[in-house]
């Protein structure tokens, strides 16, 4: 009698697990609305450190006030919770005492461009060594869909129940006119790029500022007849302009877009580099 | 693990140096190595000072770009393992308060030196006003602790500069320097002791805590990041602060209501503990400082803080050249109130003078501290030192 073959060892799951999420996921609770995204760019991040095989301890995430608050759960190394738009500030203290580190702040458009404005044009001028993601969703999103900077023009929120007044920010001409050294904007429908972005930002001597576009479909999407996450997404991506083509356009045609790509790539010299060459020559001269 | 060094370089002498000078002379030798400030009267001296001082050591200084941002970097320093202060003056110390909040609830160790001015807004920057003291204990949201030191001379300036700093480490909360427009401007001999003594009274940082073959880090789940409570003995456990460049700090520190653990919680048993926790930590046996001179047969004594102490000694000495049993009780540090002390003063002596600098902001408290029968009088000055001639007067008032 024929034997039958041995049965081959099962793997205990049918799929292949990416450990993409990051190794907090694991204890992390669901915190994102539906088609938020906040936990994609989470997961982008992730994937720059294990792609790139960085060191955790020298990237620590600081993160101000917003829906984006939870995301350390699900992102690498360590982070720090700053009160509302104080993010660059901290950083800042981090970056000079510990020039080894690159803090990556993490801010949303009312933390930066409303409430933490100035800290983040001093930053860009200063020009020290912090990676600052903008995550920039339109709208207050954790209070309850109010108006941000970045609302457009005419459209709704709950703050903004007749339609918004008010012209919208462009953080990245901003960020050029403070003096930023990398600047660049993709959407959530750019996911690699924004990968790729990031991974320059990182090893950048210097500010390099992302603005990077998200949707925001409860509040944001609810209020403006675009109830599914989709919708938003294609709002976003129906509007994003590359940068070459945005050459050609008049000021009109672009008004309500986003204009996405690197903005500029200019190397200056860092500050806490140039601190420490200071401190170097100042004692030499005492001695 | 401690490659420590200390390296503060003024030889051993007496020195003339402003008040805001011997400040930062005092924060540096207390191995303060990161300033960041922003103008305002009249404190400017002391990021003067820093801005020269720190690179000679090895320290940081920044501008930034408002008091928020100044306090904020302090914070990011601390975390990033150096000793870190900021100064300002009324109106920025209003700014401050956001962070003074957070600041405490997680527990950063940072001095705030606030040289004060009259108020209220801008007011007056060259005349002395002690118009922060509830402020400071009372100007953030939430109940936290803060202590606070009122030195009344330079070398004060100097010496508790160190205990500021040595306590800030030592509890884990930001410590308050009271020092005020006339004390921060007045020229006055310190005398720097020693390097082998100032090594001995500074604290150094603690470092980052190890397994036992003190190489391997404490796993996250290992160690607590904030103070917590330990039901067995009974007593609170004030962690290391964590190092942001080591493996010795949490996942995700937040702002927001946490767990000993740092982890964050919406249940109001987390935020009971935390409340709790950050207020009851302060042993204030050991950190309250008091001196009393002459209080032994008093029969009315002056109670105060800061600069009029040294108007007080001089009303005291001559009330007793007088014959008047007069006796002198002085807060060294303001916060936490010294309630136990206040009460027992009160059952020697049954009349208490109050001489402040503002319209008495601590009279409140002395008279919610005192035993019954206690007579508590106030008397205010606006933006100027009292007289000691002035201070007699009263004394010789409330004895008849």
């Amino acid at each position: 009698m024929q034997s039958l073959p041995p049965i081959p060892e099962r793997p205990l799951h049918p799929y292949e697990l990416v450990p993409y999420t990051g190794r907090k996921f694991a204890q992390a609770f669901h915190i994102f609305c539906r088609g938020c995204g906040y936990g994609a760019i989470g997961q982008l991040l992730c994937r720059v450190f294990k792609d790139d095989n960085l060191d955790e301890t020298l990237y620590p995430f600081i993160v101000g006030v917003g829906c984006y608050s939870a995301l350390p759960l699900i992102l690498p190394g360590r982070s720090l919770m700053t009160p509302h738009g104080r993010t660059l500030a901290v950083a800042t203290g981090i970056k000079l005492s510990n020039p080894k580190l690159t803090p990556i702040c993490i801010a949303g458009d009312g933390d930066n461009l409303a409430i933490g404005t100035n800290h983040f044009v001093q930053a860009c001028r200063r020009n020290i060594g912090i990676v600052l993601i903008m995550l920039h969703n339109n709208i207050y999103g954790m209070t309850g869909g109010q108006v941000s900077p970045t609302t457009p023009i005419g459209m709704y929120a709950s703050t903004a129940t007749y339609g918004y007044l008010e012209d919208e920010f462009d953080p990245v001409a901003l960020a050029l006119t403070a003096g930023a050294t990398y600047v660049a904007r993709w959407t959530t429908a750019h996911s690699r790029q924004f990968m790729k972005s990031v991974k320059k930002a990182l090893q950048w001597k210097g500010l390099s500022f992302i603005d990077m576009v998200s949707q925001c479909p409860t509040y944001f999407g609810r209020n403006n007849d675009m109830a599914e996450p989709v919708d938003v997404f294609n709002w976003i991506k129906g509007n994003s302009i590359t940068l070459e083509k945005a050459k050609g356009m008049s000021e009109d045609e672009l008004k309500g877009k986003f204009v996405i790509g690197e903005f500029r790539e200019s190397p200056r010299k860092e500050l806490s580099e140039k601190y420490i060459e200071l401190i170097e020559q100042v004692r030499s001269k005492v001695k | 693990m401690s490659d420590y060094i200390y390296d503060y370089d003024m030889p051993s002498k007496p020195y003339v140096w402003m008040g805001n000078e011997a400040m930062v002379e005092g924060a540096l030798a207390a191995g303060c190595r990161f300033f960041a400030g922003y103008p305002i009267t009249p404190q400017n001296e002391v990021p003067e000072k820093m801005s020269v001082r720190l690179p000679q050591l090895g320290g940081r200084f920044i501008q930034m770009e408002d008091e928020m941002g100044s306090i904020s970097a302090i914070v990011g320093a601390s975390f990033a393992g150096l000793k870190a202060m900021t100064s300002t003056s009324g109106p920025g110390f209003s700014l401050m308060q956001e962070v003074m909040s957070w600041a405490a609830s997680i527990e950063v160790p940072m001095v705030v030196a606030d040289v004060q001015r009259t108020g209220p807004g801008a007011g007056i920057v060259n005349l002395p006003h002690h118009s922060d003291i509830i402020q400071a204990h009372y100007g953030g949201n939430g109940e936290y602790p803060v202590i606070a030191y009122a030195p009344a001379s330079c070398q004060e300036l100097f010496d508790f500069a160190i205990d500021a700093f040595n306590d800030a480490e030592t509890w884990r909360t930001p410590v308050v320097i009271f020092s005020d427009s006339l004390l921060g401007h007045i020229h006055e001999k310190v005398q720097v002791p020693p390097k082998e003594e100032l090594e001995q009274r500074v604290i150094p940082r603690k470092l980052v805590t190890y397994e036992e073959d003190g190489v391997t880090p404490l796993p996250r789940n290992k160690y607590y990041t904030f103070t917590n409570f330990d039901r067995k003995t009974n007593t609170y456990k004030i962690s290391i602060p964590p190092n942001i460049a080591t493996d010795y700090f949490p996942e995700w520190l937040p702002a927001v209501t946490h767990s000993p653990q740092s982890l964050a919680s919406e249940y109001q048993e987390a935020a009971e503990l935390e409340v709790y926790t950050l207020n009851n930590k302060l042993n204030e046996e050991k950190i309250v400082k008091v001196q009393e001179y002459f209080t032994e047969d008093a029969d009315v004594a002056i109670v105060c803080y800061g600069l009029p102490f040294r108007s007080a000694l001089r009303a005291v000495k001559l009330a007793r050249e007088e014959g008047i049993k007069a006796g002198l009780f002085r807060l060294v540090t303001v916060w936490p109130f010294a309630r136990t002390a206040i009460r027992e003063l009160s059952q020697k002596i049954k009349k208490l003078l109050v001489p402040e600098i503002n319209l008495g902001q601590m009279v409140i408290w002395i008279e919610a501290a005192v035993e019954d029968g206690t007579t508590v009088k106030s008397i205010p000055a606006i933006s100027r030192l009292h007289e000691p001639k002035e201070l007699l007067d009263k004394i010789k008032e409330v004895v008849q």
